[in-house]
């Protein structure tokens, strides 16, 4: 379906961003054994795997949210010390996380702006112009979307999460990553973040989804990475695969050979 | 009349309500301060009514209200502070003794030098953000709850003063740090009325750049009217007040005191109002200084959105660490303002002072609709609630009610007012 833009990504230069060999562990629990992936400019990398397979602690891992016990991170090649969230967003790396991460008690122009408000010269907040723009990008994102000055808590499953993946759009990331971002959206909604992605991957970000449906996987993503109990199957072209070949790689951990 | 007609004059008074953007939780607070009032007065045959006692209630309010304020940043974060009145009693005797040795002996300013209240109260600020930043530090660091710390915290600051002075009371303090008791020092009418009108002036100014701005980025605004009442509605109460402390009169006697003091002699018929005590003047600035933070700047948006999601703060890049240890130094700032006001009031340092403190403290912060279970809460509410809790317990006393029915009272009060809140926050959906 995609398979002439999957084709058009130039995978010979330098990667975007390049986890190796990468390991976590809570406690006894592998969450994620020894995985490496790769994302280049202008790609959409789908990460698929059973519940509990590994995939939100390793994006966690490069968010910022987590430390790796080993492994590396390059950002452009260039080796990187990602510590905090505030280390990701400076690399401009931005997350929609699976549980949003909204401040239920504020509204939706202060969780765009948490952690990044625009203040005047005195330090105070300039609740105005971040309203202004937080209506500005909802136009581009969810027309529909009304309630500016309610707490994000009063908002719909839907609203809430166009609140979350305004913030990760609205400052110029490079590199985007979405945990589950349309788990509860409606159908024009969903269409609305396919057509968001398809809009950014063509300004050259490079993403990583992580989504349970595999049609929209196959829709959408120029490469899939497989994960089973914290263990990376393998990376296959999409365009390469069917979605039987892509289910044997979650359900058996099957690699059918193809690898990217 | 008809169903019809009624539903109708309903949506009527609705859209009012909403079109004055009036915050209604704040609304019924009054409302219930202005019942609580109403009867006293019947109760005292109208002594609880009186400029006096409304002065003294004000003046009674403020080292508790001053707390109180830091508290409400201390829950919205979903942490709890039980050193408080113990906080209070170290800063105390530290300012005493700057007071009554540092400055006069050590430094050799003799008594009642111009330097020595400033210093003192330096002295105090300085002890209760390093005392705060500490149990902050355990708390965000190294993981230690709240109210174990500040448990600990309770125990040990209040040996810790008694350690310092040996128990005993330090006074008399120093004549200029004696101005924040409140009675002792007032702004006097004229100035206080100038103050009045200043505070007017900047309330109008805030609400027309506000709306202004509002406009500006085409949002939607009140309408005009709506916009005039509450202008009104603000000037009223700021000048009513002014104009009730005015209207307590300095005794004649102590009038012709101060008079004599400065070599005249006072003309017949002579009178005056006491006016701003200075302590009140200083709790107005500590609300304005606390509210801004709170609502205009990053680390009050900081503080809110750590109490509404922890999780969701850490990972937009706050740290929340360095914020609990921000959050406690400015609560132990303000525990040495009130130890200033508390012991001025006093005219001495007493080995109990600001005992069972922080139990009022949170009581005035909870009533005030700060919500135990992290992101809610607001400075003026938190304002009135100490308002409130002196006014049941300084009524209850005037009309003679016994003192173990008093603490009853207050007890009960303070649960009912969380469990009416429940219920409230439940209908409005509000949370
Ligand atoms: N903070 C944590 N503490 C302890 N164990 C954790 C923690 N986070 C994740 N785990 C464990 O690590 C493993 C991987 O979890 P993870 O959330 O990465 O899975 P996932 O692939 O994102 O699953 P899902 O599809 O359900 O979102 C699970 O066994 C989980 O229980
Ligand atoms: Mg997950």
């Amino acid at each position: 379906m995609m398979s002439t833009e999957s084709t058009a990504i130039d995978r010979s230069g330098t990667p975007l961003v390049e986890m190796r060999n990468i390991t976590k562990t809570f406690g006894g629990v592998r969450a994620v054994d020894d995985v490496s992936i790769n994302l280049y400019p202008g790609e959409v990398v789908g990460l698929l795997g059973h519940n509990g397979a590994g995939k939100s602690t390793l994006i966690k891992i490069l968010s910022g949210a987590y430390r790796a016990d080993s492994g590396e991170i390059l950002v452009d090649g260039q080796k990187a010390d990602i510590g905090s969230p505030r280390d990701a967003r400076n690399y401009n790396i931005e997350t929609i996380y699976q549980t949003l991460a909204l401040a239920d008690n504020l509204d939706a122009a202060s969780n765009l702006f948490l952690g990044r408000e625009l203040t005047n010269r005195m330090g105070i907040v300039d609740d105005a112009t971040m309203e202004a723009e937080t209506r500005k990008i909802m136009s581009r994102l969810n027309p529909n979307f009304r309630k500016f000055a309610a707490p994000v808590k009063s908002l719909s499953g839907g609203q809430r999460q166009s609140v979350a993946i305004s913030r990760a759009v609205y400052f110029n990331a490079r590199i985007l990553i979405m945990d589950e971002p349309t788990a509860a959206l409606g159908v024009q909604e969903t269409e609305m973040v396919s057509e968001l992605i398809q809009e950014l991957k063509k300004q050259g970000l490079g993403i990583f989804l992580i989504d349970h449906d595999i049609h929209q996987v196959m829709r959408m993503c120029d490469r899939a990475s497989v994960m089973k109990n914290g263990e990376l199957v393998g990376t296959v072209n999409v365009a390469d695969v069917t979605e039987d070949d892509l289910l044997g790689m979650i359900i058996l951990g099957k690699n059918p050979g193809k690898a990217a | 009349m008809t169903d019809a007609a009624k539903s109708q004059s309903g949506t009527r008074k609705r859209s009012l309500f909403e079109q004055l953007e009036l915050d209604t939780r704040l609304l019924g607070m009054i409302g219930a301060f202005i019942v609580l009032a109403l009867v006293f007065n019947v109760f005292t045959d109208g002594r609880f009514l009186t400029p006096r006692n409304i002065f003294n209630l004000t003046i009674q309010t403020v080292s508790v209200a001053i707390m109180a304020t830091g508290m409400v940043f201390v829950i919205v974060t979903r942490h709890i502070d039980l050193s408080v009145g113990s906080l209070l009693a170290t800063c105390s005797a530290l300012m005493a003794m700057t007071q009554t040795m540092v400055a006069p002996e050590w430094l050799g300013l003799g008594l009642n030098h111009p330097l020595t209240a400033p210093l003192a109260i330096l002295v105090g600020i300085v002890c209760g953000a390093a005392i705060g930043a500490f149990h902050g530090m355990l708390i965000g660091y190294l993981a230690i709850p709240a109210f174990i710390v500040t448990l600990g915290g309770l125990l040990v600051w209040r040996n810790v003063a008694w350690y310092l002075t040996s128990g005993q009371t330090i006074g008399p303090l120093d004549e200029n740090f004696l101005l924040f008791g409140g009675i002792g020092g007032t702004l006097g009418e004229t100035w206080s009325w100038i103050v009045g009108i200043v505070a007017v002036a900047f309330s109008l100014f805030a609400l027309w750049q506000a709306r202004r701005n509002k406009l500006a980025h085409d949002f939607p605004v009140k309408p005009l009217w709506a916009e005039v009442l509450v202008a009104l509605i603000i000037t009223a109460m700021i000048l009513g007040f002014i104009a009730l402390l005015n209207a307590y009169e300095i005794p004649t006697a102590r009038l012709e005191r101060m008079f004599e003091a400065r070599g005249e002699t006072m003309p017949e018929g002579h009178s005056a109002g006491y006016g701003i005590p200075y302590s009140v003047l200083l709790l107005a600035v500590v609300a304005i200084v606390m509210t801004v933070t709170a609502r205009k700047t990053r680390l009050g948006r900081y503080i809110f959105a750590t109490g509404g999601n922890p999780d969701a703060a850490e990972l937009s890049g706050i740290n929340t660490r360095m914020l609990t240890v921000k959050v406690f130094a400015i609560m132990g700032v303000l525990c040495a303002l009130a130890a200033l006001v508390a012991s001025a009031r006093l005219t001495f340092h007493s080995n109990d002072i600001g005992t069972l403190d922080e139990l009022r403290v949170i009581a005035a912060a909870v009533i005030g609709g700060t919500a135990l279970s992290g992101g809610i809460g607001t400075i003026y509410g938190a304002i009135l609630g100490a308002l409130i809790m002196q006014s049941l317990q300084s009524g209850m006393a005037m009309v003679g009610v016994d003192a173990p029915l008093q603490n009853i009272v207050v007890g009960s009060v303070l649960v009912l007012a969380v469990l009416v809140d429940i219920f409230y926050r439940k209908r409005t959906g509000a949370e």
